[in-house]
């Protein structure tokens, strides 16, 4: 997706779950968006890589989805900044998604563990 | 959604502040300044590549493209500002005259009489042997009205000509006599005071009228106080008891200001064989017109039973009154609007053959916008805002021309035709019209969108990159472009046949002996007040020093009075019988013209036997008649008609009239009329208050008019003098040859422009066919080849295509003839030599069209051709 040369273990972000992540960033406190960026590469002990391009259009997603709100401030060492913060909506969400994502992780650790039982009783 | 909530700048703002504190954290970590900023920038990767995605996330896409497209449209047309011009004005041309006609067809066919439910209104008229649509009487309509089962209401009305009493002196004023229920029956209600009561048509009622606007405007200022004054009308006092709606019209009436409840005070109406009256009526809920037209063909059976004396073989008529308004006109505005829908057609496939040239220019544009990665699609959506652009530009100049024509046209009218197309008045860019212009713009926005996509697909867009493009893709276009110009020149041959057509018809009826002297001749309408000529004496008596003071005039050969002007209509008629032939029952219809002694000699017509009748041959002396030639020769074949005798069908003493003279036939009805027989009676034995006065004279009849009417009125000021004319005017204008002339000069003008449009579209075609085939030419002459023999192939590329166009232009001419055959006069729809001299004309213009191409490609230098690439 970049130019950037990407290590073996790297894992590119799944679908929808960069929104998922970045709400959960957020409830820590108000973040830019590459405060948000460092979090995530670092909170994920550097397996995800994320694409700052699709970082910025999601913080733009989410706050259209009034997820998220956004002013312009300054950061800690007094660079202008854009920071976000998390909107009660955007809890909600945050609740949410994470019991969807449980339910996902689960289901496909349940199959994936269990495969190879379930394919030898059939057989 | 259309508004960005957020600028791109602030967009980008966030990416600078990124990496800047991506930069700082990197430097805190040990990076250098430049390492860390580079590094920065380059962990984010593509920034530009995310500022479009946010631009292209927060905008809808096919809007920005469109708004693009017509930004580049309107470019491309202000780049090529020729060939926008062309296209748009040849556009606006065919669009304009189509809205136009159109206007016209709405006003007149589409919208709907300003009456209730006008759908249920119908005409109803008696019907004779003679003709399909006569007066009613007085009597009959009275029976009808009580016997027939199919109408909720019956009213009548008949024209009347009221001298209207001013301080001035009498005012000739158009009015109608119509039965009380006759605005009820049209669904109308006046605007001020009050309808006709039921009842107040009867004798012993009040003399009561029913004013229009505009006589209230004129006459009483518009003040409301109009409500119970007294006009007086032919010498009698009239209560005005109401004003009719603004937008009031009827167009069967002669614009009349008046209305009169309608009292059967006149002699006419006393008997059940005078007719004198029209009869609207509203159909009952779900009756349709044929029940109610054989509920009425039984009435006048019975009728015809009950008194076969005067009902004899008299029969109805019943129609739409819509029909009755409009059926005149109708054929010839949807003749009209076809030939402004052929005129479209050429503008369209001009305007297609020009688009074709230009795509075919662009294709080296369309291969590059390809290779850079526009779709097809993509192209294909161009074209569409290209055409759409043209269209636009095509129908807001079309709109405006079609605006500025329908003035023009509507001006063009004569006041006389306006009153009897008072639907007309409707005329302009209603809804309607808007609509049908929305329909225009839409097919033909999509005729030049499909045009250039079709090209573009016929051919592979990459075949532009290379070399010049003059592969099979050029041929394609030259055998489409001449297609179409087939299609031109073949729409153009319909049109100019259908003008020659009418041209020559035109000029068959304006050419038509009349049998008398037309030049020199002034008609005036004289109506004697009601007051001081209480019966035929006195009109006798007056009218003669009328002539004498007339005649005694400067400037003034001769002068005679008729009770209808020559070359009108067939309109009076009476019915005779012939004395001691076997009567069948059958008798004879006759056209009946009261005139004076001086009349024949003012006219000069040709006596054929006999005498005319004598001054002094008045009610005192034995009744005498003359008839016209046709009556001669249809009653008295083979024998000599004076001395003879003829009555009334019962032959009663009183109507006993001895023939005393032959005259050759002269036009008595309109130009397009067959000739009748007619019977001319001394007007001295049966005057009337009303009559036309017709004057030789030795001097330009206009100054001889101007003085008619004062020397009359100092004989007697209460003399209504009105319509003062001269014959040939009065011919000219007549309704018979304005409808001819104005279809003929309106078809004329759209033949004209169709041929100019497609000898400029065959002069694109062959001009474009010699640029592409340059090379092809310049190697033929370079090989040996003659100019005049590539001059000799140009033109016979050009004649091909002219001469199928001719040939398949002939072929549809003849089945739009047949179409055009009921409008004509003198001339059949297959008229050979119009279709020659059409044919002619075009093959002539075609030529003209192909010979610059031609001379072009003969002087080509072949050196040039060749090294041109």
């Amino acid at each position: 997706m970049t130019t950037q040369k990407s290590a073996d273990d790297r894992i590119a972000l799944l679908q929808g779950t960069l929104d998922l992540l970045i709400l959960k960033t957020l409830v820590l406190g108000p973040c830019h968006g590459q405060g948000v960026a460092r979090s995530i590469q670092s909170q994920s002990e550097e397996v995800f890589f994320v694409d700052h391009g699709s970082l910025y259009l999601a913080l733009q997603r989410l706050e259209n989805k009034k997820w998220i709100s956004a002013k312009w401030g300054l950061s800690k060492n007094n660079r202008k900044a854009r920071f976000y913060s998390l909107t009660a909506k955007g809890r909600e969400q945050l609740v949410e998604k994470t019991g969807e994502w449980e339910r996902l992780t689960r289901a496909m650790g349940l199959i994936l563990s269990g495969n190879a039982e379930s394919s030898g009783k059939e057989a | 959604m259309f508004k960005r909530k957020r600028s791109l700048d602030d967009f980008a703002e966030e990416i600078k502040a990124h990496l800047e504190l991506e930069a700082d954290e990197l430097k805190s970590e040990g990076a250098t300044e430049e390492e860390a900023r580079r590094k920065a920038r380059v962990e984010f990767g593509n920034a530009q590549a995310a500022r479009e995605r946010f631009y292209l996330s927060s905008r809808v896409e096919w809007l920005d493209n469109l708004v693009r497209d017509v930004r580049f449209a309107f470019r491309q047309l202000i780049k090529n500002p020729g060939f926008s011009f062309a296209a748009i004005a040849v556009l606006a041309l065919g669009i304009g005259a189509c809205v136009a006609i159109f206007a016209f067809v709405d006003a007149a066919l589409i919208k709907p009489l300003p009456y209730a439910e006008p759908q249920r209104l119908v005409h109803v008229t008696e019907r004779d042997v003679a003709a399909p649509k006569v007066n009613i009487s007085y009597l009959d309509y009275l029976d009808w009205k009580r016997l027939n089962t199919t109408l909720s209401s019956l009213d009548v009305f008949t024209g009347w000509d009221a001298l209207l009493s001013t301080p001035t002196g009498a005012e000739p004023v158009p009015a109608e006599r119509v039965s009380a229920g006759f605005f009820r029956t049209l669904g109308v209600a006046p605007a001020l005071g009050r309808d006709f009561w039921p009842g107040e048509d009867s004798l012993s009622a009040p003399n009561v009228v029913v004013i229009t606007f505009g006589f209230w405007q004129r006459q009483f200022g518009g003040r409301d106080d109009v409500i119970g004054q007294t006009v007086k009308l032919s010498g009698v006092p009239h209560i005005v008891i109401g004003v009719l709606p603004k937008d009031f019209e009827f167009a069967l009436g002669d614009s009349p200001e008046i209305w009169a409840a309608m009292k059967p005070d006149n002699d006419c109406e006393k008997h059940r064989d005078c007719h004198d009256l029209y009869a609207v009526g509203r159909l009952k809920d779900g009756v349709s017109v044929q029940t109610a037209l054989a509920n009425m063909q039984s009435i006048a059976r019975q009728l015809e039973n009950q008194y076969p004396d005067t009902n004899r073989d008299r029969g109805a008529s019943v129609m739409l009154l819509s029909n009755m308004i409009v059926g005149e006109i109708r054929p010839i505005l949807l003749l009209l609007l076809s030939g402004a829908g052929l005129l479209l057609l050429i503008a369209c496939t001009n305007v297609s053959s020009l688009l074709l040239v230009r795509s075919e220019s662009r294709k080296r544009e369309m291969a590059v916008r390809g290779a850079l990665g526009a779709s097809r699609g993509r192209i294909a959506r161009q074209f569409v805002t290209e055409g759409m652009v043209l269209v636009g530009g095509g129908v807001a100049a079309g709109l405006a021309f079609a605006y500025g024509a329908m003035q023009i046209l509507s001006r063009l009218i004569s006041k006389q035709m306006i009153a009897r197309m008072p639907f007309l008045h409707g005329l302009g860019l209603n809804p309607h019209v808007l609509l049908f212009v929305g329909i225009l713009a839409l097919v033909t926005a999509t005729v030049f969108s499909i045009t250039p996509i079709l090209h573009l697909l016929s051919s592979d867009i990459h075949d532009g990159l290379t070399e010049g493009g003059r592969t099979s893709a050029g041929t394609l276009w030259r055998r489409i472009g001449g297609r179409l110009v087939v299609i031109e020149l073949a729409t153009t041959m319909v049109l100019l046949t259908g003008a020659g057509l009418l041209s020559k018809s035109l000029y068959r009826l304006l050419h038509v002996d009349v049998g008398f002297q037309v030049d020199h001749l002034a008609t005036l309408h004289i109506r004697l007040p009601g007051t001081g000529f209480p019966g035929d004496p006195e009109q006798v008596a007056f009218t003669r020093r009328l002539l004498n003071r007339v005649e005694s005039l400067p400037g003034v050969r001769a002068a005679g009075v008729t009770s209808v002007s020559p070359v009108t209509c067939a309109c009076n008629s009476d019915w005779v019988r012939i004395a001691g032939r076997p009567y069948t029952g059958n008798h004879i219809t006759v056209n009946e013209r009261d005139v004076s002694e001086g009349f024949f000699s003012t006219l000069r017509t040709k006596l054929l036997s006999g005498r005319y009748f004598s001054d002094a041959e008045d009610a005192s002396k034995p009744k005498v008649v003359v008839i016209n030639h046709t009556f001669a020769r249809k009653y008295f074949p083979g024998e000599d008609p004076v001395g003879k005798r003829i009555g009334d069908p019962t032959l009663s003493p009183s109507s006993m009239k001895q023939i005393v003279g032959v005259v050759e036939d002269f036009k008595d009805g309109a130009l397009d009329d067959v000739q009748e027989p007619t019977a001319y009676y001394p007007f001295n034995q049966n005057a009337s208050s009303g009559y036309v006065l017709i004057v030789r004279t030795s001097q330009d009849e206009h100054t001889v008019l101007q003085t008619l009417t004062a020397a009359i009125h100092q004989l007697n000021l209460d003399v209504g003098i009105e319509q003062g004319t001269t014959m040939s005017d009065q011919i000219n204008d007549s309704q018979t040859a304005y409808f001819h002339r104005s279809t003929a000069y309106l078809v004329g003008g759209f033949a004209g422009l169709a041929l100019v449009l497609s000898a400029v579209g065959l002069y694109g075609v062959i001009a474009y066919s010699v640029s592409q085939r340059t090379r092809e030419i310049g190697v033929r002459m370079a090989l040996g080849a003659q100019r005049s023999s590539v001059h000799r192939m140009v033109l016979r590329e050009a004649a091909w295509l002219a001469a199928a166009g001719i040939a398949i232009g002939a072929v549809c001419s003849l089945t739009f003839g047949r179409l055009l055959q009921g409008l004509l006069f003198g001339v059949r729809a297959w008229d050979v030599s119009t279709l020659a001299a059409v044919a002619t004309v075009l093959g002539v213009s075609a030529f003209f069209a192909s010979y610059i191409p031609a001379h072009r490609a003969a002087s080509v230098n072949p050196m040039e051709a060749l090294r041109s690439e």
